[in-house]
């Protein structure tokens, strides 16, 4: 809790205020109130503004100002003259947008996974692959690559994404499963420790199965790496339900998170059912990032840093955190997704390397800013 | 960072795998290296006249380079092994002995042109990808060319090693073993494929099967080029590697072979830095090639019909005018002697949506 507080940049303080506000279930007071409510309206501009901007700029396609255009006259009623043209139509909607949008479900979903992994374990260095979710993945996909590759093309559903994602819940499970066996559920170290375990166990599998079939070692590093390149809506409407029950239950959770952040034993004082809690928010967050790694691949580093971000800017509370993490995560990985089909046009970069190239600079001013105003 | 650690390890892997596949490489030398303990004896320079002896004098190799007039600075180091050269000496009247008997290769496309000159039966074993010819096949032991076990490679006594050259460690390997081994790197031309025809068919005693096959690879190419339909403009292409729209430049060896029928890569004025980069779904569709090379049908069961199937696809001229094309991934990605057949294919690919081009 402490560490946390450290990371969030706020003095102890600050943060026993808020915990008591918390606490008590009461809305913080005065201009703390009106200064975090203003972050909702900037958050929603925010991701309109990363919306468009994702949707305006490309490689390819019409001159930048003609997509609002183009896409204002293809709503209904609506009749403006955009100038596009078929062509250019298909590469603003068959293309970037489904990119856009999948970009904001997965950047919102790992950013949401993140902050709720890190608040029901009460470390901040926790991410949403910590039980296993990203090693499971990996492991599914690789083996459905390298063993029934060629089967692929038969299948109704691509086969690959979808043993990815019973093989990240499968790996969650066992996490769980071995955790609970040492009794450890009740400290939440254990199951993290099982959570280091498991992933280095699947990883070592996948290794090794990648050594025994290296054929397809481009096309594995390939997927992990992330493929929003070939993003299309049958992706978006994939992925979307797991996003938004995932999404609608955590942040149902989001005052049990502020609780949990005491401690267990003080939380179980206070009445939280604290292992139920964790296991509701643990399968939740697992069943959205299970379901996004399964079609986007691996995308490091967005469930770390962006909950950090939030508390950096709106506070550590979970109330506020969760919604904004949503919001923000979509932001992150929507801009972040624009250098990666921009700067090397027409080549791409991995979705990968830039949120972590870019976000780890803005990471490391934004808290250097706020430990300066402190 | 858990993510980190697994993704540190895959680039790795990757890395590796990239290096080992032999796709990134653009030197062109190929280069021999015959282990050198001491120099040649008098009584066998005598004899080094007598045709084959296979040994490779680097007289011999300079001969062979100007007589193909190609490019490739043959980089020959070629003094005798001791033991070699006893064997020379016992009989050095017979050829057969001095052509190796028991080649290993950890090279796809070595392999490829060993059997295509004659010389499959001096082959002893191939590595795992090594999967044509079918007789080679048969060879395969288990060895890696992608993470090769020298003491297994040792262990079944070769007496020639031939690699792609892109694991520079296994080489320094051999040499300490005394195992004689011979680089083909992936070649950037077709000059670069007759070199190391030529090359491997002086190694293992099969000149004569060589020239003649490079000579009919030659007499097919210009057979193919003069068929070709005569166009106002130039086709475009689009070589798909993988479904995620990985692709080649005209700097790989299959963007070279494109360019012999006339075929312009769409990432041709782009300035790419990397001969293999992934495009952009966006950027591919406005390019609208004419033709669409799948070279990745066999591992990622892509099909013309699943990329029709691809939205935003079916504006592309290929997909409109049947010019998508399935090929053979493992053809794409070697420069073996089958390499004409890949290239009557695509010519046959040109022909076929030619009209359709032409009538606008």
């Amino acid at each position: 809790m402490s560490t946390q507080q450290q990371v969030g940049g706020r003095t102890g303080s600050d943060a026993r205020a808020e915990d008591h506000h918390a606490l008590l279930g009461r809305q913080p007071s005065g201009s703390r109130f009106g200064m975090s409510l203003g972050w909702f309206p900037v958050a929603t501009v925010a991701v309109l503004l990363a919306v468009l901007l994702g949707a305006m700029i490309g490689p390819a396609g019409p001159v930048w100002w003609r997509v609002p255009l183009a896409l204002l006259d293809h709503l209904p009623v609506i009749s403006v003259d955009s100038g596009v043209n078929e062509r250019e139509w298909s590469i603003i909607w068959d293309i970037r947008m489904p990119r856009v949008v999948l970009a904001g479900l997965v950047g919102a979903m790992l950013s949401i996974g993140g902050a709720s992994y890190q608040g029901v374990f009460r470390n901040p260095l926790v991410d949403p692959y910590l039980l296993g979710a990203a090693a499971g993945a990996g492991l599914g996909a690789t083996l459905m690559i390298a063993i029934w590759g060629d089967v692929g093309a038969d299948w109704i559903i691509d086969p690959v994404p979808a043993v990815a994602f019973v093989f990240a819940l499968g790996a969650v499970a066992l996490t769980y499963l071995v955790g609970a066996s040492f009794g450890g559920l009740r400290s939440s170290s254990t199951l993290v420790l099982a959570g280091v375990a498991m992933v280095s166990l699947l990883t070592a599998i996948q290794t090794f199965v990648l050594q025994r079939n290296s054929e397809v070692v481009r096309e594995v590093y390939n997927w992990i790496l992330g493929r929003l390149s070939t993003a299309s809506w049958s992706e978006v409407r994939l992925v979307l339900p797991y996003v938004v029950v995932s999404t609608t239950v955590l942040l149902f959770h989001r005052r049990h998170l502020d609780l949990l952040r005491v401690g267990d034993d003080e939380a179980v004082t206070l009445g939280l059912p604290v292992l139920r809690v964790r296991l509701v928010v643990v399968i939740a967050a697992t069943l959205g990032t299970a379901a996004v790694v399964a079609v986007s691949g691996l995308i490091g580093f967005v469930g770390l840093v962006v909950p950090h971000i939030v508390r950096l800017l709106a506070g550590a509370s979970y109330r506020r955190l969760l919604p904004l993490t949503v919001m923000f995560g979509a932001v992150f990985l929507i801009l972040a997704d624009i250098p990666g089909r921009t700067l090397t046009a027409p080549s791409e970069l991995p979705i990968g390397v830039v949120t972590a190239f870019v976000g780890a600079p803005f990471f490391i001013v934004l808290l250097r800013t706020r430990e300066i105003a402190k | 960072m858990r993510f980190n650690q697994m993704a540190a390890a895959f680039v790795g892997i990757a890395l590796i795998a990239a290096s080992c596949g032999g796709d990134d490489t653009v030197e062109t030398e190929a280069t021999t290296v015959v282990e050198a303990t001491d120099a040649p004896s008098s009584e066998m320079s005598s004899d080094m006249s007598s045709d084959m002896s296979s040994e490779m004098s680097s007289e011999m190799s300079s001969e062979m380079s100007s007589d193909m007039s190609s490019d490739m600075s043959s980089e020959m180091s070629s003094e005798m092994s001791s033991d070699m050269s006893s064997d020379m000496s016992s009989d050095m009247s017979s050829a057969a002995i001095d052509a190796p008997s028991a080649i290993i290769s950890l090279s796809p496309t070595a392999t490829e042109m060993l059997y295509a000159i004659g010389a499959g039966d001096q082959v002893l074993a191939v590595d795992d990808f090594s999967n044509y010819p079918l007789e080679a096949a048969d060879k395969m032991q288990g060895l890696s060319g992608f993470e090769p076990n020298v003491e297994s490679i040792a262990g079944l006594d070769p007496d020639l090693v031939v690699t792609d050259g892109t694991n520079p460690d296994l080489l320094d390997q051999f040499d300490t073993l005394g195992i004689d081994h011979w680089e083909g790197p992936a070649a950037t031309g077709f000059d670069d494929v007759y070199a190391q025809i030529e090359q491997l068919g002086a190694l293992t005693g099969h000149v004569g099967e060589a020239a003649e096959l490079v000579g009919q690879m030659q007499t097919d190419i210009a057979a193919i080029q003069v068929d070709l339909p005569t166009l106002d403009e130039p086709l475009t292409y689009y070589h798909e590697i993988d479904d995620t729209y990985f692709s080649v430049t005209t700097d790989t060896f299959i963007g070279a072979v494109y360019q012999e029928i006339g075929l312009v890569n769409i990432a041709e004025d782009a300035g790419l830095d990397t001969p293999y980069p992934q495009l952009n779904a966006e950027f591919i569709i406005q390019a609208s090639p004419d033709l669409i090379f799948l070279a990745c049908s066999k591992y990622c069961g892509t099909t013309a019909e699943s990329v029709a199937e691809r939205p935003g696809w079916e504006s592309i001229a290929a997909v409109q005018n049947g010019g998508v094309i399935e090929v053979d991934d493992d053809v794409a990605s070697r420069w073996g002697p089958r390499i004409v057949e890949y290239l009557k294919a695509a010519s046959d690919a040109v022909a076929s949506v030619a009209p359709a081009k032409t009538s606008g």
